[in-house]
C-alpha cells in the first residue's frame, strides 16, 4: 500500500543517515500524534527566532550571510503563493502558467482600498498610519487580505469557469493569456478606454498602499502590537512574523485541503479524469475549486507583499513571475507542501540575494582582475542578469533528472515512474 | 418535463447547454468588428489599405513561425515554447551576418544584397533548425512517456535558456541593423503605396511555404511525419522510426523559424532577446486560430492576427492601440480556445467540446 512503501522508503533514508537503532526504536515507540508535529513546530519556532540569532550565524560558503529580514518577508509571500499554486498545479495537476494574475489581483486589491488611488472619495474603516485629510478610500489591511482572497477567487471562478473544460496545454496557455492581460490592464489602465478613468495608476503604479496595524487603542493596552507597521522601529520583523503567520495559515489550509474529501478528488482528477469522473467526481466544479482556492491565497500574498511594499507596479506582474513560481513548485516537488515551502524559501531567497551573492564570489574569485583568469573573461560578469536563464536550467534539469522534486510527495513521485495513463499523446478516440 | 425537471441545476456550468448560444456570440463579436472595420474604411479608406498591407506583410512573418508551432504539435501535441525563441536566434545571426560579416549599409544595390541575403538566408535556417533539433534532443525527448506536464515545462526551460543564451551574446539592448530592403514604391493608388520591402518579404515566405507543402505532401519524408502525427504506434509498427522523423520535423520548423527570424530583422531592423516569446506567443495564436496541426489554418490564422494587430495599431476611429496588442491577441486566443478550439480549419479535436 502507498503509505507504507513511504514509510519504509523514508526509514531506509533515516537508517542511511546513520540514526542509531535503538534510538531510533524508541522514537518510534512515541505515540504518532506526538510524533508527528515534531519536526513542524521544531521549522516554525526556529523560523518565529529567527529575527534574534540572524546576526550571529556562520557565513554560508558561497552564498554569503543568511537571508537578510527583507529578504525573509519576501520568502515568506513567495512560499505562500508557491503553496496556492501547488493546489492548482500539485493537487489537481492543472498547469497554470498565469498564476501572476492572482497575485496582480490581490496586490491591486490592496492599492484600490487602502490609498489614495481614488481621490475623489473619503471612506476610511480601520485603516493605521493614513494621516487625516488624506483622500481615498482607507480599509483595514486585515480586512483587504481576505477581501483581496476572497475577490481573487471570484476571478480565478470567473477565468476558470470557460476555460477549465479544456485540456492540459491548452489551459496552460490560456492562462498564460490571461497572465499576459493583467499586467497590460495594469499598465494601460491610468486611461481606461479614452475615458480619463484612471483604475491602476498606469506604468506608476499605485503607491503609498496604507501598512497593516492594530491602532492606537490595542497598542496602548497591549504594548506589543504596533499601531501601524511603517511608523514602528523593528518594521521588518513585524511584517516577517505577519508573513509566518499568513503561511503557517495557509499552509494549515492546504493541509487539511489535501485530506478533505475535495483533496481527494483533486488528486483523483489528476491521476486520472475518465476514472474519476466515472467515480462521481463533478470535474468542472472541482476543478473550478481548485482555482478558486489557489487564487485565494495568491490574492492574500499579493495584498499582503503590496502592503510590505506599500506600493504596487504592473511590472512585478510579468510572465516571469509565473514561472518563477512555478519553478518554486517544481524545484521543492510537485504536490507536497513542504517541499513546496522549501523550494520558495530558497528560490526566493536565490532571486533577492542569493544570485547576486554569488554573482560576486565569482567574480571576487575568478574575475579577471585575477591573474588566474584574466585570459578567460576581463569583466565582472553580472549573473543576476541571467537569473531566469539559471531559473530555466534549475526547471530543465529538475524535470529531466528528478521529476518528483527534492521533497516529492510519495504518491505525485510514483506518477512519474509509472507513468499517468489519463493523458495519452495520442487518444483512442481521435 | 419530467426529464427537464430532473436535470441537475447548473448544468450551463458543465458547458453541455452552451453550444446553442456561443455561436451567437461568437457571430456577434465577429460581426461587432466588421462593423468597426467598415466604419474605418468608410471614414479613412487610405488608411485602411495601407494598414492592410502591413497586415499581409506581418502575417507572412507570423505564418513562417506559426507553421513551426503546428508542425510541432500535429506530432507532438506539445506547445514548443522555445519556438519563438528559435526564432529570435534567427533574428540574431541575421542581424550578425548583415552588420558583421557582409557590413552592409543602408539600401545596398541588387548586386551586393542578394547574394548576402540568400546565404544569410542559408545559415539562418540551417542554425536556427539545428537549434531545434538539439531542444527536441535535450529537453523533449526524455520526457517522451512522462506525463504531458513534464515536457510542457521543460519547453518553457528551455525557452528561458535560449532568451538567456540571446542576453549573453547580444546584450540586453536592441539589436538593430541597417535597413537594407529598399523602401523604393512598387505602386501608388490612391494615397496607398505598396513598397518594395514589403513585396521582398512575399517573395521570400512563399517559396518557403511552396517548399514546405510539396516536402509534407508530395515526399516520402512528409508522409512518415503525417503518417507518425496521425498515431505514432501504428506508424512505429509500419517502420517509420519515429524519432528520426519527429527529429525532422523539428529540424523543419527550426528552419522556418529561422527564415521568419531573417524576414523580421530584415523588415523592422531591429530585434531583442525577449522578442522571440512575444512574436511566439502571437504566432502561437495564429496556430490556434487557423487550427493547430493544419497548416494551412496556420498561414490562415497568422494572415488574420497580422491584419488584425495591424488594424488595431493603425486605424484611427476607436482603435485600442499598440498598447493592447498583446491583449486583444490573447483574447483572441482565449475566445477561441473556448469557443472553437479546433480553430478556423482544424478537425475536431478531443478539446472541442
Amino acid at each position: 500500500m502507498p503509505a507504507s512503501a513511504g514509510s519504509r522508503k523514508r526509514g531506509r533514508l533515516r537508517s542511511k543517515l546513520g540514526v542509531p537503532d535503538p534510538l531510533r526504536r524508541r522514537w518510534r515507540a512515541v505515540p504518532a500524534p506526538l510524533r508527528r508535529p515534531v519536526l513542524p513546530v521544531l521549522v516554525l519556532v526556529l523560523a518565529v527566532l529567527y529575527p534574534y540569532y540572524r546576526g550571529h550565524l556562520f557565513k554560508i560558503p558561497v552564498l554569503g550571510t543568511f537571508p537578510a529580514m527583507n529578504t525573509a518577508v519576501i520568502m515568506t509571500v513567495f512560499a505562500m503563493m508557491a503553496v496556492g499554486l501547488n493546489i492548482v498545479v500539485g493537487y489537481a495537476g492543472l498547469l497554470d502558467l498565469g498564476y501572476v494574475a492572482f497575485y496582480a489581483m490581490g496586490a491591486y486589491t490592496a492599492a484600490w482600498f487602502a490609498s489614495p488611488q481614488f481621490a475623489a472619495h473619503n471612506f476610511t474603516f480601520g485603516a493605521v498610519g493614513v494621516s487625516p485629510g488624506v483622500p481615498g478610500f482607507h480599509v483595514s489591511i486585515w480586512l483587504l487580505l481576505i477581501l483581496a482572497g476572497v475577490f481573487t477567487a471570484f476571478v480565478g471562478v470567473l477565468i476558470g469557469l470557460p476555460t477549465l473544460r479544456l485540456r492540459g496545454d491548452y489551459l496552460a496557455i490560456v492562462t498564460l493569456g490571461f497572465g499576459e492581460i493583467m499586467p497590460q490592464i495594469a499598465k494601460n489602465g491610468d486611461n481606461l478606454f479614452g475615458t480619463g478613468f484612471n483604475l491602476t495608476g498606469g506604468p506608476q503604479g499605485i503607491t503609498p498602499i496604507d501598512p497593516p496595524g492594530f491602532g492606537s487603542w490595542i497598542h496602548r493596552h497591549v504594548n506589543a502590537l504596533p499601531d501601524n507597521y511603517i511608523a514602528a522601529t523593528n518594521f521588518d520583523k513585524l511584517f516577517f512574523w505577519t508573513g509566518l503567520g499568513l503561511l503557517l495559515i495557509t499552509v494549515f489550509c492546504a493541509v487539511r485541503l489535501r485530506d478533505s474529501r475535495l483533496g481527494r478528488a483533486w488528486v483523483a482528477i489528476r491521476e486520472d479524469e475518465i476514472a474519476a469522473a466515472a467515480m462521481g467526481v463533478p470535474l468542472m466544479r472541482t476543478k473550478t475549486w481548485a482555482y478558486a482556492t489557489g487564487a485565494f491565497f495568491g490574492g492574500v500574498a499579493g495584498c499582503f507583499y503590496a502592503s510590505y511594499k506599500t506600493a504596487t507596479f504592473p511590472d512585478d506582474f510579468f510572465f516571469n513571475i509565473s514561472v518563477f513560481i512555478l519553478c518554486m513548485v517544481i524545484l521543492g516537488g510537485m504536490g507536497n507542501v513542504w517541499g513546496v515551502i522549501v523550494g520558495a524559501c530558497f528560490l526566493a531567497y536565490l532571486d533577492t540575494e542569493g544570485i547576486g551573492n554569488i554573482g560576486g564570489w565569482i567574480n571576487e574569485h575568478f574575475s579577471g582582475d585575477s591573474p588566474k583568469w584574466a585570459h578567460v573573461w576581463a569583466s565582472p560578469i553580472d549573473i543576476a542578469k541571467y537569473s531566469f536563464g539559471i531559473y530555466g536550467m534549475i526547471i530543465l534539469i529538475v524535470m529531466l533528472f528528478r521529476p518528483q522534486g527534492l521533497i516529492p510527495s510519495a504518491r505525485r513521485q510514483r506518477e512519474f515512474e509509472e507513468g499517468v495513463h489519463d493523458e495519452p499523446l495520442y487518444d483512442a478516440s481521435a | 418535463m419530467v426529464a427537464e425537471a430532473r436535470r441537475p441545476p447548473f448544468t450551463w456550468l458543465s458547458g453541455r447547454s452552451l453550444p446553442s448560444v456561443v455561436p451567437l456570440i461568437g457571430l456577434l463579436l465577429v460581426l461587432l468588428v466588421l462593423v468597426w472595420l467598415g466604419i474605418n474604411l468608410y471614414k479613412t479608406p487610405a488608411d485602411f489599405f495601407t494598414v492592410l498591407l502591413f497586415g499581409l506583410t506581418n502575417g507572412a512573418v507570423y505564418g513562417l513561425i506559426a507553421l513551426g508551432y503546428t508542425l510541432v504539435y500535429g506530432i507532438l501535441e506539445l506547445i514548443n515554447f522555445a519556438h519563438g525563441d528559435v526564432f529570435m536566434m534567427g533574428g540574431m545571426i541575421t542581424a550578425t551576418f548583415v552588420t558583421s560579416v557582409f557590413s552592409l549599409h543602408d539600401y545596398p544595390s541588387a548586386t551586393s544584397l542578394w547574394p548576402a541575403v540568400l546565404v544569410t538566408l542559408a545559415v539562418a535556417m540551417a542554425g536556427c533548425a539545428l537549434l531545434n533539433a538539439t531542444v527536441e534532443r535535450i529537453a523533449y525527448r526524455p520526457l517522451r512517456h512522462a506525463p504531458r506536464l513534464a515536457p510542457l515545462l521543460t519547453a518553457i526551460a528551455m525557452s528561458f535558456i535560449i532568451q538567456n543564451i540571446g542576453l549573453a551574446w547580444k546584450g540586453p539592448a536592441y539589436v538593430s541593423t541597417p535597413p537594407v530592403l529598399s523602401r523604393g514604391t512598387i505602386f501608388s493608388l490612391g494615397g496607398v503605396t505598396y513598397t518594395w520591402n514589403k513585396l521582398i518579404v512575399l517573395l521570400i515566405t512563399v517559396p518557403v511555404l511552396l517548399g514546405l507543402v510539396w516536402l509534407v505532401q508530395r515526399t516520402r519524408q512528409g508522409k512518415a511525419m503525417r503518417a507518425a502525427a496521425q498515431d505514432r504506434d501504428a506508424a512505429a509498427m509500419m517502420g517509420i522510426n519515429v524519432n528520426r522523423t519527429i527529429s525532422f520535423t523539428f529540424l523543419i520548423a527550426g528552419a522556418l523559424a529561422g527564415a521568419a527570424g531573417l524576414l523580421y530583422v530584415l523588415y523592422f531592423t531591429n530585434i531583442r532577446f525577449d522578442s522571440g516569446f512575444q512574436i511566439g506567443l502571437i504566432a502561437f495564436t495564429a496556430a490556434v486560430l487557423g487550427g493547430i496541426g493544419n497548416l494551412t489554418g496556420a498561414v490562415l490564422g497568422a494572415v488574420l492576427i497580422g491584419l488584425i494587430q495591424a488594424f488595431n495599431e493603425g486605424l484611427s476611429w476607436h482603435a485600442p492601440g499598440s498598447s493592447w496588442t498583446q491583449s486583444i491577441v490573447f483574447s483572441i486566443l482565449i475566445l477561441i480556445l473556448v469557443f472553437r478550439p479546433e480553430g478556423l480549419l482544424g478537425e475536431q479535436t478531443p478539446e472541442g467540446a
